[in-house]
């Protein structure tokens, strides 16, 4: 595959032409990681998570008073849960907006990546409205900064301290808890070690679990009544040092901001991280040098993400033709189209979006687990998965037949990269849906 | 060019007419999940992805430790079982079964995996290697491969369980939507020619399309109607004779009683309609019902569970030796706990797999040896009634 297809297809969102890549693809990527160079993300008028947390506070207190439920005449939802529910689908519909025409798509690859790996999912009540101001609040800002800092950011986020529930726990020697007889939750402890930093082979113990969540207590947010934002509540917090992989950390609040430096640094970390980008952008059997080359740059600039990308983009195994293609996520492959088709989201694409990743079971916020959408292409193909897929391309063809010629299309999108075969299935197709459903369930389309 | 039906006839006819079709060029060695003979044993392997807490699942209120231990999550209105043991009150179809002798339950068991991670306890219990992603292919994968049978999970990817079989194949709910275009879906077939993975997974695609709609698959997406999806395919004389569930939710690290008073209802659900969607194969079926480790024994701060060892499984089917609970049991004392915290695991999950191999499969020792289910320890015996 030319550069250029590597570019606009493997790394970004499926750009029209491979002029946009032009003749420097490599330029063009890198280019995307310069300060200042990302397409600004346009959050104005959106609900934050704040603001969405009390909303949800007050809503799941109405829910908890039977007195309220027994005086509304029908079962409807309440004025919150329309409005929370209005927030979320405006944040959907401008975050597919920005991913289906941002000029730097490379990059907003890279911070979908980071909200991926720092998974929040809307599967919870506490967290039914959270997702994107998340995603919004803790990872843009933060996705070309010190991992250190996108960790702080997420980890003390409340969106983060509902989902894995560290917003409940408590020393169980910290005034609450004795009080209370309430105790601690490792859920985020765990995850904060196995998913987010040294990854699940990272030489911790379940001891180090244990002391990590003891640190973690304090940290919470107040989900009815609060102003919804998380902060540190003495009373909740475990008195006394806490000793993580050997190394001692002070009662208190300023001890999590030196664990996550700590974390962000280990060389378990690193490696880990190289890992899981190599796998994502590259290939999903990541040629071992690459590895080596990320994790190397990661623990010699202190963890700096845009240097990391600079790595990532310079390498020359990230570029080889050799790296068989991948198969896109469902919600690639969906905004794939619409950046390639240039066709705005309205409301009617909205609904048809959600409709086709839930059923092809990306549903948009509300990954299986912590460790968010999977990222092989095994995850992915399956017969079932591939027959709505090519299902879905006949629908979203049908609707926007006069959107392009599809033929035009393949060409311009692939140049020599397209396929004989390919070429030559949409040549003869009955129709132009029938050409354009043939272009985005063909293999080049499905695949990155 | 692909078979459609032109009529409404019923079902068992439609079946037929399947099984003619296969016998067309386009479908040879297509037709969905290699079926094994009619008499064959059927199984359905249910994995509940997240760790059900075994010691809410089922309380051990024999156990002098087991109330002060437990604390709010002891249940109340546990349903008895043999005076020392007893089921969670969501769970009145297991009870029942239990009485009819049709229920086994599996108690302080677990994979080998002794680390708290799902996602590598997971792997390694679908895998069945040594290690998590020692191996990539599943226990039921290879076993299926060996035996050249099929098999389908009503899941939307293919689990690593099912892995490493040609003919193992996922099913979910098509939406309702415009029929599919004939003419393109032919034009596809040829457009994944070039394509290795997207060919195979095509063909099984557009082979068990049809098996679908034959066995008129259900609209609803929830646990139940898969459930009772899978006992259609078990139950059709062309459909394979192995089915994978999966069912997620049972990571309750808090408000544990509501939540899993919530999920093993629709687990109960869902086996009740399993069973009556067997119909008369229920006689020859195997149900097991699963999860990656077991939950620590004492609550948590919030009204739940961490990440813990040992936890029980379900083995159910008209011809399982039932009415039993199957544990060695290791005690709940403070001394007894593993690692202070969890059930000590007394029995190898793999040693019923390795059970469960032998009798679907006619696996022998040197066939789970030889790579099916590796450094298995010696297979469970008198799982089933003679």
């Amino acid at each position: 595959m030319q550069a250029a297809t590597l570019a606009a297809h493997r790394f970004g969102y499926s750009e029209t032409s491979l002029r946009g890549p032009g003749a420097d693809p490599r330029a063009w990527v890198l280019a995307q990681f310069l300060p200042g160079a990302q397409t600004p993300f346009d959050a104005s008028g959106l609900m934050d998570g704040a603001a969405a947390l009390r909303l949800t506070g007050e809503l799941l207190r109405g829910a908890a008073m039977p007195a309220a439920a027994a005086s509304a005449p029908e079962l409807r939802p309440s004025a919150q849960a329309l409005t929370l529910r209005r927030a979320n689908r405006a944040a959907l519909q401008r975050r597919w907006q920005h991913i289906i025409t941002t000029d730097t798509p490379v990059a907003e690859r890279w911070v979908q990546f980071w909200a991926n790996h720092c998974c929040v999912a809307a599967t919870k009540g506490a967290t039914r409205a959270l997702v994107w101001p998340h995603e919004n609040e803790a990872i843009r800002p933060h996705a070309f900064d010190r991992f250190s800092a996108l960790l702080r950011a997420s980890t003390l986020h409340p969106a983060m301290l509902l989902y894995l529930d560290n917003a409940q726990s408590m020393g169980p020697q910290s005034r609450a808890g004795l009080r209370r007889e309430r105790g601690l939750n490792e859920n985020l402890a765990r995850e904060l070690l196995e998913l987010h930093t040294l990854g699940v082979n990272g030489g911790y113990s379940q001891a180090d679990v244990t002391e990590t969540a003891r640190l973690l207590t304090g940290w919470t947010v107040r989900l009815q009544g609060g102003d919804g934002r998380a902060s540190f509540q003495p009373a909740l917090h475990q008195p006394g040092p806490k000793t993580v992989l050997g190394r001692r950390y002070p009662e208190g609040p300023e001890a999590l901001d030196q664990l996550l430096q700590d974390l962000a640094l280990h060389p378990a970390t690193a490696r880990h991280l190289a890992g899981k980008l190599a796998l994502h952008f590259v290939s999903d059997t990541p040629p071992p040098a690459l590895v080596d080359a990320l994790a190397r740059r990661w623990r010699e600039s202190g963890g700096d993400l845009r240097q990391v990308a600079q790595a990532l983009f310079e390498h020359p195994a990230t570029w080889s033709a050799q790296n068989p293609p991948k198969l896109k996520r469902t919600e690639e492959l969906l905004l794939s189209a619409h950046r390639q088709l240039k066709l705005p989201l309205g409301d009617r694409e909205l609904d048809a979006g959600m409709q086709t990743l839930t059923a092809l079971g990306q549903a948009p916020g509300r990954a299986p687990s912590p460790q968010g959408w999977p990222d092989r292409s095994e995850d992915w193909l399956s017969p079932d998965a591939l027959l709505k897929r090519v299902q879905w391309a006949e629908r979203f063809a049908q609707r926007h037949a006069q959107a392009a010629d599809a033929r035009a299309l393949a060409r311009l999108a692939l140049g020599e990269d397209l396929g004989e075969s390919t070429r030559l299935q949409i040549e003869r197709a009955a129709d132009g849906a029938q050409a354009l459903a043939l272009w985005l369930a063909s293999p080049e389309f499905q695949r990155r | 060019m692909f078979f459609k039906p032109t009529m409404n006839p019923a079902r068992r006819q439609l079946l037929q007419l399947l099984g003619a079709s296969a016998l067309l060029p386009t479908w040879s060695g297509l037709s969905l999940a290699a079926p094994g003979p009619a008499e064959a044993p059927r199984l359905v392997v249910i994995m509940l992805r997240g760790a059900l807490d075994g010691l809410a699942a089922v309380p051990v209120p024999g156990d002098p430790a087991f109330a002060t231990l437990r604390g709010e999550l002891a249940p109340t209105g546990a349903l008895p079982l043999d005076g020392f043991y007893a089921l969670h009150p969501s769970l009145p179809t297991l009870a029942r079964w239990y009485t009819e002798g049709q229920l086994l339950v599996l108690h302080a068991l677990a994979s080998p995996y002794r680390e708290r991670s799902h996602f590598d306890a997971q792997q390694q219990l679908e895998s069945g290697g040594p290690r998590p992603f020692a191996l990539s292919t599943g226990w039921l994968g290879r076993a299926l491969q060996a035996t050249g049978q099929g098999g389908v999970a009503l899941s939307p990817a293919l689990p690593v369980a099912l892995r490493g079989a040609e003919q193992a194949s996922t099913w979910t709910p098509s939406r309702p939507g415009p029929a599919d275009s004939e003419d393109l879906l032919a034009r596809v077939q040829q457009l994944y020619a070039g394509d290795t993975a997207l060919h195979a997974a095509w063909q099984q695609a557009m082979s068990q399309r049809d098996l679908g709609r034959m066995a008129g698959e259900g609209q609803s997406n929830g646990f139940a109607a898969l459930a009772e999806q899978a006992g259609r395919f078990l139950a059709a004389e062309r459909g394979p004779r192995l089915a994978w569930l999966e069912s997620g939710g049972w990571d309750t690290h808090n408000q544990q009683n509501n939540r899993l008073a919530r999920q093993l209802a629709g687990l109960d659900e869902g086996l009740a309609a399993l069973r009556s969607a067997l119909g008369s194969q229920w006689a020859r079926s195997t149900v097991l019902v699963m999860t990656e480790f077991g939950r620590t024994a004492r609550p948590n701060g919030s009204g739940g569970t961490d990440h813990g060892t040992g936890g029980v499984a379900w083995l159910a089917g008209g011809a399982v030796a039932g009415g039993r609970v199957l544990a060695d049991w290791p005690g709940l004392g403070n001394r007894e706990l593993l690692e202070g915290r969890d059930l000590r695991p007394s029995l190898d999950i793999r040693a019923l797999q390795a059970a469960l191999l032998q009798r679907q499969f006619g696996l022998g020792r040197a066939a789970l040896e030889g790579g099916v289910l590796p450094d298995a320890p010696r297979a469970l015996e008198g799982l089933w009634r003679a």
